[in-house]
């Protein structure tokens, strides 16, 4: 019998992502997939699975899941969050685990995630993946379209997510060293490709001001607020195509970055469109963060992707054992000024949290 | 060769633009360059997509630069003609009761015609299948005659409709496949699943496919829900003729 993830309660907007499914658009399916793949791949790489299976994508406020019918290995990447392992369902304190890491979960116990701070979206992966049959070869959550993940839908109190295995392998639990996962300084992007529905000093202004996030759990598109970008041509056009991260301008002359469910095709100009390298960063950011674009031009967006890719098949590279014997965390204690001194919460040390 | 201008929407992106207007013949040559590079299987092209006046090239720029598949574009606009090709006719039912069939009235009245006119010119003519977006399968189609095409989209969209509304707005009809908030006014519903999640994901149209509607009454409407309902309703084309799309 396969292990089960009962949800004991859902979070905010919870569902089921994977890289998301390209080649149906045609037909107004949306590619979907994770906001962030780049915490998707990490969250997969720290419990031994391929990058593109799906994990649990947290919106804002994370779920409370309950073991059963077997063990798993889970692994947590992306915004900060108080993570709890509860011994049982009765249980109210439970030891403290950091993110960016792989923690083995025994028959009964309970994970819970709270709240997240210093970013929009966490993932939680779990060792083998889920047992969901794909659709059109992907198991992510569309919710408009109400298709893949589980049942076409966020998740709700009483699911029960079945796992692909019944209890963990021998691997250890890992951490994640060195993933830099902080908000840019500017967010590149390319003008068009309707340049020419906007007048130069529009375009320049939306380079030169800083907007800030004013929506959220909105996969689709993240509404800016900020200066406001006027059209040279009204605010209609004929509809056509949306790439990944296309800034389209409705008529309230504000930008919406379109994300991971963006819709097919659109009927308002776009002004610029984020790059590939640069758009998991901007798709993490929270309600009130703050947003500026640069302008860079094809070249330097190949060039970044290239470091992009380079990037992401160097995240293997930075996972290492989390060390469990004392002799070995004493050192690094030490280093924290968690033992022997003043104990300086805000270091954070996840270790001595799970000593206790 | 058409006229055209590739734009650039980002770099997993190109767009080949044809024009700025709604017209079967530019739409003819987006379907004519979507079916020659799909054909074509250029490595590094992810997927096509239609639009009314547009094509985007979806594409990994790791293995075509930008420059490539603008050079491989031009390269396959040279020989481009509106090609033959097999085209899908539909006779699709739709029920234009004003029961469910909220503005055909209003409709009638702002055009000076009757809804049963209304009705007749609407099921009179051949649409042609611009492209599917908004939401899955749903389908774009055009062109409305004159007499109906005057109406912009209401400025205040309605929150919810019915799957298979269908839809009329400037010179284009459209089904809704799901329940979904819309801003066209609705003429008819149709019981035809446009969007199918079981057994398998599946949508009913493509672009360059030909639709007629087809009228039936309120009790033929519930007793084709029914069926659509229970999985029983099978709708195939009514003829596949070779032929230029738009």
């Amino acid at each position: 019998m396969n292990a089960v993830l009962r949800v004991l309660a859902p979070g905010l907007l919870t569902t089921v992502q994977d890289l998301g499914r390209p080649g149906y658009q045609s037909l107004g399916i949306p590619v979907g997939g994770a906001l962030d793949p780049v915490s998707l791949r990490a969250a997969n790489a720290l419990v031994g699975n391929e990058p593109q299976v799906g994990a649990l994508e947290v919106a804002y406020m994370g779920p409370t899941l309950l073991v059963e019918d077997g063990e798993a290995r889970l692994s947590f990447v992306g915004a900060d969050a108080s993570i709890e392992i509860l011994s049982d369902e009765m249980a109210t304190r439970g030891r403290r685990i950091a993110s960016m890491r792989s923690v083995r979960v025994r028959r009964g116990e309970v994970v819970r995630v709270g709240s997240l701070t210093r970013g929009a979206v966490l993932y939680i992966a779990v060792e083998g993946g889920f047992a969901i049959a794909p659709v059109l070869g992907s198991v992510s959550t569309y919710l408009r379209g109400a298709i893949g993940g589980w049942e076409g839908r966020a998740l709700t109190a009483g699911d029960c997510l079945p796992l692909q295995r019944n209890e963990p392998s021998e691997r250890e639990d890992c951490e994640i060293i060195g993933l830099d996962l902080a908000p840019l300084a500017r967010y590149r992007a390319i003008v068009g490709p309707q340049s020419d529905h906007f007048s130069a000093a529009a375009i320049e202004k939306f380079f030169d001001s800083e907007y800030v996030v004013s929506t959220g759990a909105d996969r689709m598109g993240m509404r800016l607020k900020g200066p406001v970008l006027q059209h040279a041509r009204g605010f209609n056009i004929i509809s056509d195509g949306i790439a990944p991260g296309s800034v389209q301008v409705p008529g309230n002359e504000q930008p919406i970055v379109l994300l991971a469910d963006r819709q097919t095709v659109g009927g308002y100009p776009k002004i610029a469109t984020v790059i590939s390298a640069d758009l998991p960063a901007i798709s993490r950011l929270p309600i009130g963060a703050k947003v500026r674009f640069a302008p860079v031009c094809i070249e330097e967006a190949e060039a970044a992707r290239r470091r992009f890719v380079a990037d992401i098949e160097a995240l293997p590279g930075k996972i290492v054992p989390i060390r469990q014997s004392i002799g070995e965390l004493t050192p690094r204690l030490f280093d924290c000024n968690l033992i022997g001194g003043v104990i300086d919460a805000s270091a954070g040390a996840p270790e001595l949290a799970e000593l206790q | 060769m058409p006229q055209f201008r590739v734009l650039p929407a980002g770099d997993t992106a190109l767009v080949v633009e044809f024009g700025d207007h709604i017209d079967r013949r530019l739409s003819s040559w987006v379907l004519a360059l979507a079916r020659r590079l799909d054909g074509a299987h250029v490595a590094g092209v992810v997927e096509t997509v239609p639009t009314i006046r547009s094509l985007i090239v979806h594409y990994d720029p790791l293995v075509l630069s930008a420059d490539s598949l603008k050079e491989c574009i031009a390269e396959l606009m040279r020989g481009l003609h509106a090609a033959r090709d097999v085209v899908r006719h539909w006779q699709l039912p739709a029920c234009y009761d004003p029961e469910i069939a909220p503005d055909l009235g209003s409709i009638g009245e702002r055009a000076g015609l009757s809804p049963a006119r209304v009705v007749e010119l609407h099921i009179a003519t051949v649409f042609h299948v611009y492209m599917l977006g908004f939401l899955p399968g749903m389908a774009y189609l055009g062109d409305l005659p004159a007499e109906l095409s005057a109406f912009p989209r209401m400025a205040t969209p309605r929150m919810k409709v019915p799957a298979g509304s269908v839809g009329i707005a400037n010179t284009l009809t459209c089904v809704y496949p799901v329940d979904t908030p819309a801003g066209w006014h609705l003429i008819a519903r149709s019981p035809v699943p446009f969007f199918s999640r079981r057994p398998e994901v599946t949508t009913l149209l493509r672009p360059g496919d030909k639709v007629t509607f087809a009228p039936v009454s309120l009790r033929e409407y519930e007793q084709l829900m029914a069926r659509a309902a229970s999985g029983s309703l099978s709708i195939e084309p009514v003829e596949e003729t070779m032929g230029v799309a738009a």
